[in-house]
């Protein structure tokens, strides 16, 4: 059937299998190369394979909970939404979210996902005690920090090419409310909004929205956006004593592809001017639920439809902290100088993160997103380039074109991460387009 | 008050575990019992995380009809709902050459599950409660065909018990309830070429379930069924025998 991931580009046709048991995993795997798929919320073709995309919505079964510890065991094709569903009102959420709650916990694994809070927790990676894979072989290895490390290291951020992620164990973390305490702060530039999240490196979360449009001294005026999980005593009082409800929301959903021509740079300056006024007017403290705040976008159904049938390209890189300023600086130019509209993108600082082959590292990620046409094409190529030239490197989950030599431009890890597959035999079992592209 | 759990006969499978679950969104403790409950691990630990209930695995093979009275006996509680999913679609020609599938098709889809409701509906009656039996049934009992007579005649047999121990019980607080699903996503119809459009999703069949047990109803099957299987029961004998057995003709397969 026709696949693509959430970007819609690339599309493939691929053979889907969606296997019920250990045993169907298998015989899969026996029939030649595989790679496992989540919900396919990776915008390029992370999880296309042509011959054998394996759908593990299957395996979706919530194992074990330990309320004392706040262990959680569930199976890689468990939806992080479910989860939350089931364990906020009892007091949990994870560790560590992206920006939508349709993932796995295998896909969030495989790409070692972080959230706003990178900069004080790490990734998802840092929380997960054990994990289980079925390699090439077809056995299962329980990997920990005390057995199979290496297969654990290489399997959190690995992009589904170790092996298929069967079972984690990962820490919730309490929490006293459903509530988030938010503080809005305008930064009237690039340089304002690195000091403002200098300022705030206390807080838990952070992010901010940058309008990538404004240039001259605006150039990378954001929003920066700060949360905590609210204590039951900053809830109004009459929430006090159901401090896990939250109003239902009623959700939207893009009925159709929007035309190619809705989006250009007068609407999104348009829209980034409004959402950046607004942002200024309302700037402060408030309290907002937990989904407005961490899945604003999942509240609007099939949003990717809005860049037209030709689908988008998302571009998320991280620049190390020394080259941020110049880097960020850059990149925000050639993106404005080009005029290619991309509706809010996001800056974040993340903290220190060491691992084999995850995207995150010390310093600044901007991501944003363009739909796909020849001129944003090499407009993108123009950013790895600056984004190389700092010394900074790609998101894999977001990728849908880069060239095999940028990467390895780019990730001085690359190599290793080859012969680790090699050696280990998972090379030949373990395809996506995606790595067949970069030659992972 | 704590609620009388709900025992699910087959609980393996798929019909059986979406029935479970909606059981156990409305807090209701739950009782898989199934040939190798040993596999029903993650769905019995699943359940209970998702939903904070009791869920319990219990070996039942409904062939082994000298066994159920002490099946029974050995449930830690008397549950207040049974839902009986067993079934097996097994192979048409198969039964039409061989006798011995023919009669396993047979006990399988019948003489095994009503000895087990039998037993549990005595049991449900003696409490003196609001209970229910659930049987699931087929719309392929409704007509025998060519391509599944076996497993539709077994059905008939099915549904036509349930009735009648519907009106066995009548005025009793024992409710006696038939479901007949028609296609359903499940293991069973893993692989049949059928038409996308009316093949149910097992959680969507265990919502009308669920409904139909609060509002009582006698028979349940899903409105597109009850329309298809009105045509189909009028066709006359004489067109109806015109349709060929081939497993690409939809009407057939039913």
């Amino acid at each position: 059937m026709k696949l693509s991931g959430w970007g819609r580009y690339p599309q493939a046709d691929c053979v889907v299998l969606r296997p019920r048991a250990i045993k169907d995993l298998k015989d899969a795997l026996a029939q030649g190369p595989v790679i496992a798929r989540g919900m396919g919320r990776a915008y390029g073709d992370s999880a296309l394979n042509k011959r054998a995309t394996i759908d593990m919505a299957r395996f979706n079964h919530m194992l074990a909970f330990d309320p004392v510890s706040g262990l959680l065991t569930v199976e890689a094709g468990v939806v992080l939404g479910d989860i939350i569903e089931v364990f906020l009102p009892r007091g949990w959420f994870p560790p560590v979210t992206p920006g939508t709650k349709f993932v796995t916990v295998g896909g969030m694994i495989a790409a070692d996902v972080h959230g706003k809070n990178h900069h004080k927790h790490g990734s998802f990676g840092n929380f997960v005690e054990w994990l289980d894979v079925l390699g090439p072989d077809g056995e299962i290895r329980r990997c920990a920090r005390a057995e199979n490390n290496d297969l654990l290291a290489y399997t959190i951020g690995g992009m589904g090419l170790t092996g298929i992620i069967l079972r984690v164990a990962f820490r919730m973390q309490p929490v006293a409310t459903a509530w988030i305490r938010q503080e809005t702060r305008p930064a009237a530039n690039l340089a304002a909004a690195m000091a403002a999240f200098d300022a705030a490196d206390e807080w838990t979360y952070s992010v901010a929205w940058i309008d990538c449009l404004s240039r001259g001294d605006q150039l990378g005026r954001s929003l920066l956006l700060l949360g905590e999980h609210a204590r039951e005593d900053e809830l109004d009082a009459e929430r006090r004593g159901t401090p896990f409800s939250t109003p239902r929301k009623r959700k939207l959903n893009v009925p159709l592809d929007a035309p190619t021509w809705a989006l250009n740079k007068w609407s999104v300056r348009a829209f980034n001017q409004l959402f950046y006024r607004n942002g200024v007017r309302a700037s402060g403290q408030s309290l907002v639920d937990w989904e407005s705040y961490f899945y604003p976008l999942d509240g609007v159904g099939n949003w990717n439809r809005i860049y037209g049938r030709r689908g988008f390209a998302q571009f998320q890189c991280v620049i190390p902290l020394a080259n941020s300023q110049a880097g960020i600086s850059a990149l925000l130019r050639e993106i404005s100088g080009s005029g290619q509209g991309s509706f809010l993108a996001v800056l974040k600082r993340f903290g220190r993160q060491d691992s084999r082959f995850s995207f995150p590292m010390a310093g600044y990620t901007l991501a944003l997103d363009f739909p796909v046409n020849p001129t944003t094409l090499s407009l993108l190529e123009k950013l790895d380039q600056i984004t190389i030239e700092h010394g900074g490197r790609f998101y894999l989950a977001k990728d849908a074109r880069m060239k095999r030599g940028t990467m390895e431009q780019a990730d001085d890890r690359t190599a290793a991460f080859r012969t680790m597959r090699e050696k280990t035999g998972v090379a030949p079992a373990f395809t996506s387009m995606q790595s067949d592209r970069l030659s992972l | 008050m704590t609620k009388r759990p709900v025992l699910i006969l087959g609980g393996g499978s798929d019909i059986g575990l979406a029935i479970a679950r909606r059981f156990a969104a409305e807090s209701y403790p739950i009782q898989l019992a199934a040939r190798r409950p040993d596999e029903l691990e993650p769905e019995r630990a699943d359940i209970a995380l998702r939903h904070g209930v009791e869920v319990t695995l219990h070996r039942f093979d409904a062939l082994e009809i000298e066994q159920i009275e002490a099946f029974f006996d050995n449930l830690p509680d008397t549950p207040g709902v049974v839902v009986c999913a067993v079934g097996l679609l097994g192979d048409q020609a198969e039964a039409e050459g061989n006798p011995r599938h023919a009669r396993l098709v047979a006990e399988t889809n019948f003489i095994g599950p009503m000895c087990a409701l039998e037993c549990a509906a005595a049991r449900l009656a003696k409490l003196n409660e609001e209970t229910a039996i659930i049987g699931i049934s087929s719309v392929a009992g409704d007509r025998g065909r060519a391509v599944n007579y076996w497993y539709g005649a077994s059905k008939a047999a099915l549904t036509a018990a349930l009735s009648g121990m519907g009106q066995c019980y009548a005025g009793s607080k024992l409710h006696v309830m038939t479901v007949k699903p028609g296609f359903v996503a499940t293991k069973m119809t893993a692989g049949l070429d059928l038409p996308g459009a009316l093949v149910a999703d097992p959680a969507k069949l265990a919502n009308l379930v669920y409904a139909s047990f609060l509002k009582k109803t006698y028979t349940v099957t899903p409105l597109i069924w009850r329309l298809i299987m009105l045509i189909i029961k009028n066709i006359p004998e004489g067109i109806f025998r015109k349709f060929k057995r081939n497993s690409k003709h939809r009407v057939a397969q039913l």
